[in-house]
């Protein structure tokens, strides 16, 4: 499907999420909340099989966080980026998408580990580079390192 | 982390050792935490970090000249062609149109990295699987490749030669004729490599049907290189996303069905012919012109987000650069290859016995410091 058609299918499916098409793939924004019904939708239905998840992260805008999916559909051939906001940055929560993607299990445990999302229903969730008694999460931009020296 | 305080043996009489970090045939600092039912596996589970330098954090107060020498340090067999995934990345926020001559350039350094790390590859799972001869017939090809590397880059693994815009220096005098020596050298060996491995009893039986994973689960698990195509999955960027002209060169995609051992083995052993196929191509057609495009002193990408996938040696590296609109990238994320690959990991072994772990690693070839970064 091309981009604008994806657009289309989403749209009739989940009415309040939002695009920007300004970058390289369609960018569909939603809210921390409809993520994992939207995630499902993407992955099952047979127009979008979006079955191969190739880059999981986070994003600190100071004031939110962002999670980013980059997905990609190996027998449709097409890409989209789904954008979930978690408005609560002191107590950041979002589903799992583990279940429905396998490569998901450790990267939400590193995006644990540096930023300090919690992953509701993730199998096992520990971080998985630091120290379990590490204190912060390294890639916030507020985390502050004592031995830190700036050159 | 420890397994102090926990018991060896467990409820089910299950036995639970470390393997690693300091264990030669995890090719690296990788600890894996193993269950044991007699010599069956039952559960792996891996435990990273020990080579961590959090270099996303790093980059996010270097300037877009200086973050790319932190990649050669990922993966550091595929240096040259981590360091390409990121100009790329600068150049498609810049909108800089490359030379001809830097593309080819590129594109000869990134296939010489490339048979260099199969051959590497080679070399240690002949000697993971118990020969010791590969490992020296390896290094010798190897080490002229090297040579090269030295010559024209100024060093022999950490090459950092790309920069935005093309390559650092034009290619060295001797450049065309020693790669021309060296792909004789090297065409005229591939024979004696497959006849004392891919032929050789004890191997086959070492590597065939051990480590097995399907194509849905390599996709699901974000498999990609060849772990992936020796499952029968196509993920070859150079294929599919096209990059530095590619797509104007002729080569083949490997895949193999089989989705064992294997099949990962005769994936590589191929892949490493169409290098030299590649490179033959190239080496007589480098065109003239300029090896970098001029560009501003300091580097200022536009706000917005920009993604770049590549092909290295062990599957697809992607970069992803956010940025403010600063002189240096508000977030970049790197997602590497063996990250993912690794996590089959214990799809693949389970159920096998401990000694086809070390077959099951060797063929994912894993990077231990690409896994942390």
């Amino acid at each position: 499907m091309t981009p604008e058609e994806i657009k289309l299918s989403v749209s009739e499916l989940f009415p309040n999420a939002t695009y920007d098409e300004t970058g390289e793939f369609l960018n569909v924004l939603t809210d921390s909340k409809d993520l994992k019904p939207m995630m499902i939708a993407l992955r099952s239905k047979k127009e979008f099989d979006f079955d191969y998840l190739f880059c999981l992260t986070c994003i600190d805008w100071k004031t939110h966080l962002t999670m980013v999916y980059h997905m990609l559909s190996k027998s449709n051939n097409h890409t989209i980026v789904i954008k979930a906001k978690i408005a609560d940055i002191n107590k950041p929560e979002i589903e799992t998408v583990c279940d429905i993607w396998e490569t998901a299990n450790f990267h939400e445990r590193e995006v644990f580990d540096l930023f300090g999302v919690k992953f509701l229903n993730h199998p096992d969730l520990r971080r998985i580079f630091l120290d379990d008694e590490w204190d912060g999460f390294p890639l916030r931009k507020n985390y502050v390192d004592e031995n830190m020296i700036e050159i | 982390m420890s397994l102090l305080g926990e018991d060896i043996v467990t409820e089910d009489g299950e036995f639970v050792i470390n393997i690693g970090p300091q264990h030669p045939s995890t090719h690296g600092v990788l600890h894996l935490k193993v269950w044991l039912d007699g010599e069956t596996i039952k559960r792996i589970q891996p435990h990273l970090g020990y080579i961590h330098r959090s270099i996303e954090k790093m980059s996010e107060s270097l300037s877009y000249r200086n973050f790319i020498y932190a990649t050669s340090r990922m993966d550091y067999l595929s240096a040259h062609i981590n360091n390409q995934a990121c100009a790329l990345c600068v150049e498609k926020g810049l909108q800089v149109e490359v030379p001809d001559r830097a593309k080819a350039i590129r594109i000869l350094m990134a296939e010489l990295t490339r048979l260099s790390s199969h051959q590497l590859w080679w070399g240690c799972t002949g000697l993971d699987l118990g020969a010791v001869t590969p490992f020296f017939y390896a290094f010798r090809e190897r080490e002229s490749i090297m040579a090269i590397m030295e010559e024209t880059c100024g060093a022999r693994l950490t090459q950092n030669y790309c920069v935005p815009g093309g390559v650092m220096y034009d290619i060295h005098p001797n450049f065309r004729s020693r790669v021309k020596d060296t792909l004789k050298q090297i065409r005229s060996k591939f024979t004696e490599y497959e006849e004392i491995l891919t032929g050789n009893v004890i191997f086959e039986q070492r590597t065939k049907g051990v480590g097995y994973i399907s194509a849905e689960d390599a996709i699901s698990f974000g498999c990609t290189g060849p772990t992936a195509r020796g499952s029968g999955v196509s993920c070859d960027i150079r294929k599919l996303y096209p990059y530095d002209g590619y797509e104007k060169l002729q080569f083949k995609e490997i895949l193999e069905q089989g989705g064992d051992c294997y099949a990962r083995y005769m994936v590589r052993m191929a892949e490493m012919k169409q290098s030299v196929f590649i490179i033959e191509q190239l080496i007589d057609n480098i065109p003239e012109g300029e090896f970098q495009a001029k560009t501003k002193m300091v580097l200022k990408l536009p706000k917005g987000e920009f993604y770049q996938r590549v092909e290295t040696a062990r599957g697809e590296l992607g970069v992803y650069i956010v940025s403010d609109g600063a002189a240096s990238p508000y977030r970049i994320k790197y997602r590497s290859p063996n990250f993912s690959n690794l996590s089959a990991l214990e799809k693949m072994a389970t159920g096998t016995k401990i000694g086809d772990l070390v077959a099951i690693m060797s063929t994912i070839d894993l990077v231990i410091p690409d896994v942390d970064r």
